[in-house]
């Protein structure tokens, strides 16, 4: 069970358009060391998850990942809106719109959906927490 | 600290605050679950939060269901989502 809460956890209010840089910050949401992946690799890590402590951190890491992606997504939304055909067109915008427009839709910076296989769930703690440290280590 | 004349981007920044500090303590305490000082941390906080939430929800517009009394018109859906900007 998780509820909404109706606030960033930390304000974005973005003033100038970049769909260039949008472009590049969309990996952060559903590239394969994204926000998305990471969420989903604690919250299904914790059920074969031996510690007691060790299923509450990844529940509530788990669930915090998602207050990420949300801001995530809005960086990318506040840097594309508004924008003109011909802005979209010179700044290498365009093979995402003509797909997606200016909606937000889960994707690497090369175009590559966001996909399980990107992350790793084994059952055996050790194996889960290094794949947990080799993907946030990743984006620190 | 909450003060009752606070508008409406300073209520919301107090609530951004005290927001992170119930998050992060919540973080410490999941492996440190008998630390003391901690605990207390938590739970001053985490009142401070929900006094906070309660007085944002009554003054402007309710940020979660469990402090939203609505009587007129359901701003839940209506009033601005967090990705629209405009907030602190």
């Amino acid at each position: 069970m998780w509820n909404y809460e109706k606030r960033l956890e930390y304000p974005v209010n973005i003033k100038e358009t970049n769909p260039k840089i949008a472009k590049f910050i969309m990996s952060q949401y559903g590239g394969p060391d994204g926000e998305i992946s990471a969420s989903l690799r604690y919250l299904s890590q914790r059920y074969a998850m031996p510690y007691r402590e060790v299923m509450g951190i990844l529940t509530d890491i788990g669930t915090e990942e998602m207050a990420h992606f949300e801001m995530v997504a809005t960086i990318v939304h506040q840097l594309t809106r508004n924008l003109t055909p011909e802005e979209i067109k010179e700044s290498g915008f365009g093979e995402y719109y003509i797909d997606h427009t200016l909606g937000i839709w889960p994707q690497a910076a090369g175009g590559i959906p966001q996909n399980a296989c990107e992350f790793q769930v084994k059952g055996d703690p050790i194996t889960d927490i290094m794949e947990d440290m080799a993907a946030d280590g990743a984006i620190v | 600290m909450l003060r009752q004349n606070m508008n409406k981007n300073q209520l919301l920044q107090w609530i951004n605050e005290v927001s992170f500090a119930v998050t992060e303590m919540t973080l410490y305490l999941d492996t440190h679950p008998d630390d003391a000082e901690a605990l207390s941390y938590f739970n001053h906080f985490n009142q401070e939060r929900q006094k906070a939430l309660r007085l944002y929800s009554s003054t402007y517009a309710p940020l979660t269901l469990d402090t939203a009394q609505e009587e007129n018109c359901w701003r839940w859906a209506t009033e601005p989502w967090p990705w629209e900007g405009g907030h602190c």
